[in-house]
């Protein structure tokens, strides 16, 4: 359904004022990866690893610098309104709604740009609004209509063309966490009508219950990819050592990734104390040595538990 | 006929757009009746009341560019700031049936500005607006709307790429006043600028507007400008096939 080969952008920007300089960044890196029909594939990276870019190729409002990418069997350089009339694309924020209408107005107006025959409009949005949840609120205006609210009319809307390819980037953003919950489902029931999903998110939680396969994205390129699972398995099969710790210094950490059996040690900012997340291969128990390299620093709480996603994802997009 | 549609529901909601601001809404009422209060104290003190109904039909028009300028010219800015250009740009719709409605829904309003002139100009200077073709008329109004939102149309594509859309609008809108021979006659602007006014579609809706009014053979000037109309909306549409091929490009369609 979404095939992407050796997908490559590079943006060109200028530093200085009076000796300008041409620039040239290179957003996405050659990146291949394909999604099947029905699937709810992820999209995981930091910010500015080129998820958003390669979201916009495949919607066809950027080109590619080079390679090639196909939605549904049209190249969406050559073939871009064929493949504009199949996706739909929702994306998370404030934006990309006319405050001043009412939700029935923005859906009745892009139901017309998106080729919704005319009989079949009233009906298709009826049904699109009991889908996302806002039945009785659709004649009040945009403007007074709270985050969540907004979010859940994106993907109405993403949604009114019946789509089969559907593009969502960070949709649950800056969602309180039961609203978040209450999109996640409906992205879920996007599966189960028949839609093939490609999502992009910051939320690990989230791409691990939704998604059936995932490619981590860094610095523009893939550095991992498959199901969560899989993902997960790769944290060298091993444990996570979680140390809560008070006034740790980098000299200290550095020591701790010396540790043999250490892959990767990250440290996480609380408030007065840092905890540090230290994720092991193999089997052998490492507690007694971490703390050994810890003498002379606080330490409160440690505990062990087996690896999350966001361990995989840490340990793709820090290591070198 | 879908495409007549489109056009149609975006013109619409649109209007109930602009309609809606109350900001704009006060300024669309002051401002005609400001600048045509100003043309009747200058005409007056100049040529005494005998002109003075041709300046209330050129204040009205004068009203419905000054309307059409800056949203025009910053239509797509402010798709921009709104996060809805992009959506917008992936529609299957043809970008231009999706613009020219913004660009009309702005000249529409600004036809309250001819009434609201004509109003004004009965009840605060007593002047009495009689029309002899009321049909050419009615239809050069609408021509003059028409070839405005095309020239805005042209406007609003050609300034995307620009910061600073809305202030090239506003900068354009009394030259065109002048150029279109709204206040002054044509023909005592220097020869040089003849070709701006004569290339310029208002000009003739403006003179259609006056030959319905006070006799005269209004239809070359209606076909004129309706016939310019067309061309701007041409123009247009090489335009934005050349800046959205550009923004793909370059990646600048959701810069703000």
């Amino acid at each position: 359904m979404i095939e992407a080969i050796n997908l490559r952008r590079t943006y060109q920007t200028t530093t200085g004022v009076v000796r300008r300089k041409r620039l040239d960044v290179e957003a996405v890196r050659g990146i291949s990866f394909s999604v099947d029909q029905g699937e709810l594939f992820g999209l995981l990276g930091p910010n500015g690893a080129g998820k958003t870019t390669t979201i916009k190729m495949l919607i066809t409002l950027l080109l590619p610098t080079s390679g090639q990418a196909r939605v549904l069997g049209h190249d969406v350089v050559d073939d871009a309104r064929e493949v504009r009339k199949r996706i739909g694309y929702v994306f998370g924020g404030d934006r990309g709604l006319y405050e001043r209408l009412s939700a029935y107005d923005n859906l009745r107006y892009f139901a017309e740009l998106y080729g919704v025959s005319g009989h079949r409009q009233r009906q298709r949005i009826d049904e699109v609004l009991e889908l996302v949840g806002l039945k009785g609120r659709e004649k009040e205006r945009v403007e007074g209509y709270s985050r969540g609210m907004r979010q859940r009319l994106h993907i109405a809307r993403g949604i009114l063309h019946d789509p089969e390819v559907v593009f969502l980037d960070e949709p649950t953003i800056g969602v309180d966490p039961v609203g978040a919950r209450d999109l996640r489902q409906m992205i879920a029931d996007l599966i189960t009508v028949g839609k093939t999903v490609l999502l992009t998110t910051h939320y690990m939680f989230e791409a691990d219950a939704l998604c059936d396969r995932i490619a981590v994205i860094a610095k523009g390129e893939i550095v991992g990819q498959g199901t969560p699972a899989e993902l997960k398995g790769n944290v060298a099969g091993g444990r996570v050592t979680e140390i809560e710790v008070f006034g740790v210094d980098e000299a200290t950490v550095v020591r701790l990734r010396g540790v043999g059996g250490v892959s990767a040690v990250t440290v996480e900012e609380q408030d007065q104390k840092q905890l540090l997340i230290v994720q092991t291969t193999g089997e052998r128990e490492l507690t007694q040595p971490l703390l050994a390299e810890l003498d002379g620093v606080e330490v409160g709480r440690v505990a062990s538990r087996e690896p999350t996603l966001e361990d995989a994802y840490v340990a793709l997009v820090t290591a070198e | 006929m879908r495409s007549l549609r489109v056009l149609g529901l975006a013109w619409l909601l649109h209007v109930k757009m602009m309609s809606r601001s109350a900001f704009d809404g006060a300024m669309a009422v002051i401002w005609p009746l400001f600048y045509a209060t100003v043309a009747f104290f200058m005409f007056r003190t100049g040529h005494g009341s005998s002109s003075l109904g041709p300046i209330g039909l050129a204040a009205a028009v004068m009203g419905i560019w000054t309307a059409t300028s800056v949203p025009a010219s910053s239509a797509l800015q402010r798709e921009r700031w709104s996060g809805t250009l992009e959506l917008l740009v992936v529609a299957p719709r043809h970008l231009a049936l999706i613009l020219l409605p913004i660009t009309l829904a702005a000249s529409t309003i600004g036809l309250y500005c001819v009434a609201g002139t004509l109003l004004w100009a009965r009840v605060l200077f007593g002047i009495h607006v009689t029309i002899i073709h009321p049909l050419f008329f009615v239809l050069g109004l609408v021509g003059t709307v028409l070839t405005i939102a095309a020239l805005g149309f042209l406007m609003a594509v050609s300034f995307v790429g620009s910061r600073r859309a809305w202030a090239i609008g506003a900068a354009l809108e009394y030259p065109i006043w002048l150029v279109c021979g709204f206040l002054v006659p044509v023909s005592l602007l220097p020869g040089w600028a003849h070709p701006f006014s004569w290339a310029l579609g208002p000009t003739w809706g403006m003179r259609a507007i006056r030959e319905a009014a006070y006799g005269g053979a209004p239809l070359g000037s209606l076909l004129l400008c309706v016939g310019l109309a067309g061309v701007y909306l041409a123009l247009g549409v090489l335009v934005l096939r050349v800046v959205l091929d550009s923004a793909r490009k370059r990646a600048t369609l959701s810069l703000a």
